[in-house]
């Protein structure tokens, strides 16, 4: 089958977030849990970075709202997480581009961080919050495995020619 | 950096892109793209609705549950690979284990229909007596078991997705329990499956009575899957390590006298007004795949005739 040009690379867009949303709620074993990086959030800043032209604020509260969804939580609150970090990789997507990979991965932190914090930040007003540290460590992971992903979404950016 | 020939002029084309579509036509006519900052604006209102609706009002009730439907799949696709691992290993188990078990279960069960026949002549007596006294019989539970769907809830919550929902009768509030004790409780319902939080779950409590000395508390989730805590006890309280707690059937929600956990560890620091008091809940929560919904006894009797 011939695909035309957009609509390859509206499948590569599509398609790297579907992964992405199937891996976010992929049952794992429980000692693995606060390992697991927030795929969906990476995913959402890489291509706010990468092409600010097509993916942006609607997009990253789509993906919070379908979170919200399959996780049963608060409707609107990985929403307006999501909304805002793809606003500020929006602001900085020209400065995140140029940056080496590892800084790359520190802003990649900060950007998670601020995500978790807000959700933390509602789940605290609305109800119960974890109180552990270890509530932290998806962000980190997160920041450990961006220098990987980065290369796989761009291998994937190139060949669907998302522009 | 180098930059290829091709990639500079893909940007080039990326810019025009971005200098052509700050207009765009509505009805034929001619208008601005909102900014990024307007649309944060809009999407954060958006989200602070959704949110203050979802929290407060009950509009959002059918919304979710119509949602809920729509993300049922997903989750299904998202169980698969460890269903199909779990299939894949279940055919490579051998004979002499599938017999060991099997024998193992023949004896289990044998010894269950010796203690229920003991169950049912004191069931017999236990109405009696009540008869003598002029109380109303306590009806036994009516219980239906469902599939627990494995899935990732949000990070640092504890719930479980059952496939049983409203078709099914399935309300909020409803008790889930397993054959060790009570699991938790139906939070979110849809017309196929239903949500339940975990008594392991930080926002959840249980009121329960130590069976030993009959002191009535609280059971607290921490988050963490075998520890449960017991807060407002102080020194001169009867609980020892090793007591079991059941449920007292305040508050209505969790019927009487079924295991929640077991006390595992108390420390008493003079410097707190209070006991720290550690338990592991009853029911194997996050090892079975099986969970029962029960209907308390005192229902509606309508509920009692489609038991039947």
């Amino acid at each position: 089958m011939k695909l035309g040009p957009t609509t390859k690379s509206r499948l590569a867009l599509v398609s790297t977030f579907a992964v992405a949303i199937l891996m976010s709620v992929m049952p794992g074993p429980g000692w693995a849990e606060p390992f697991r990086p927030d795929w969906v959030g990476l995913v959402l800043i890489y291509w706010c970075m990468a092409t600010p032209t097509r993916v942006g604020v609607g997009t990253g509260w789509l993906l919070g709202f379908i979170q919200d969804v399959l996780f049963g939580s608060l409707l609107g609150s990985h929403a307006i997480a999501k909304t805002l970090i793809a606003f500020i990789t929006l602001k900085l997507h020209l400065q995140l581009r140029m940056f080496p990979r590892w800084q790359q991965a520190a802003a990649v932190l900060v950007l998670l961080m601020l995500n978790q914090l807000l959700v933390l930040w509602i789940r605290g007003l609305s109800g119960q919050a974890p109180e552990t540290l270890i509530y932290w460590t998806p962000s980190i992971v997160g920041m450990l495995v961006w220098p990987w992903l980065f290369v796989i979404l761009r291998d994937v950016r190139r060949r669907g020619r998302v522009t | 950096m180098q930059i290829g020939r091709a990639q500079r002029a893909r940007r080039a084309r990326a810019r025009e892109g971005l200098r052509q579509t700050t207009m765009i036509s509505v009805f034929g006519r001619e208008i601005r793209v909102p900014s990024h900052l307007a649309r944060l604006v809009f999407f954060g209102f958006l989200s602070l609705t959704l949110m203050v609706q979802d929290h407060r009002g009950q509009h959002l009730e059918k919304i979710r549950a119509g949602l809920s439907v729509l993300a049922y799949p997903v989750l299904l696709i998202a169980a698969l690979p460890g269903r199909v691992g779990g299939a894949i290993l279940g055919w490579f188990v051998s004979e002499a284990t599938l017999r060991e078990n099997n024998e193992q279960l023949r004896a289990e069960r044998q010894l269950l229909l010796v203690q229920l026949q003991q169950y049912e002549a004191l069931e017999q007596e236990n109405q009696r007596l009540r008869g003598m006294l002029g109380s109303a019989a306590r009806v036994a539970d009516r219980a239906l078991a469902a599939d627990v769907l494995e899935a990732n809830p949000e990070p640092f919550t504890r719930k479980i997705i059952v496939s049983k929902g409203a078709r099914d009768g399935v309300f909020v509030g409803q008790p889930v329990i397993d054959a060790h004790g009570i699991m938790g409780q139906v939070t979110q319902v849809a017309s196929d499956h239903a949500r339940a939080t975990l008594l392991t779950d930080p926002g959840h409590a249980i009121p329960v009575l130590v069976v030993r000395s009959g002191l009535r508390a609280m059971v607290l989730g921490t988050g963490d899957q075998d520890r449960l805590r017991i807060p407002y006890l102080t020194a001169a309280a009867n609980v020892r390590e090793g007591d079991l707690l059941v449920s007292s059937g305040m508050g209505g929600t969790f019927p009487a006298g079924y295991p929640v956990a077991q006390v595992t560890r108390i420390v008493n620091d003079p410097n707190e007004s209070f006991l720290a008091i550690t338990a592991k809940p009853a029911a194997k929560i996050g090892h079975g795949t099986q969970a029962l919904l029960i209907w308390p006894g005192v229902k509606p009797p309508k509920l009692m005739d489609t038991a039947k």
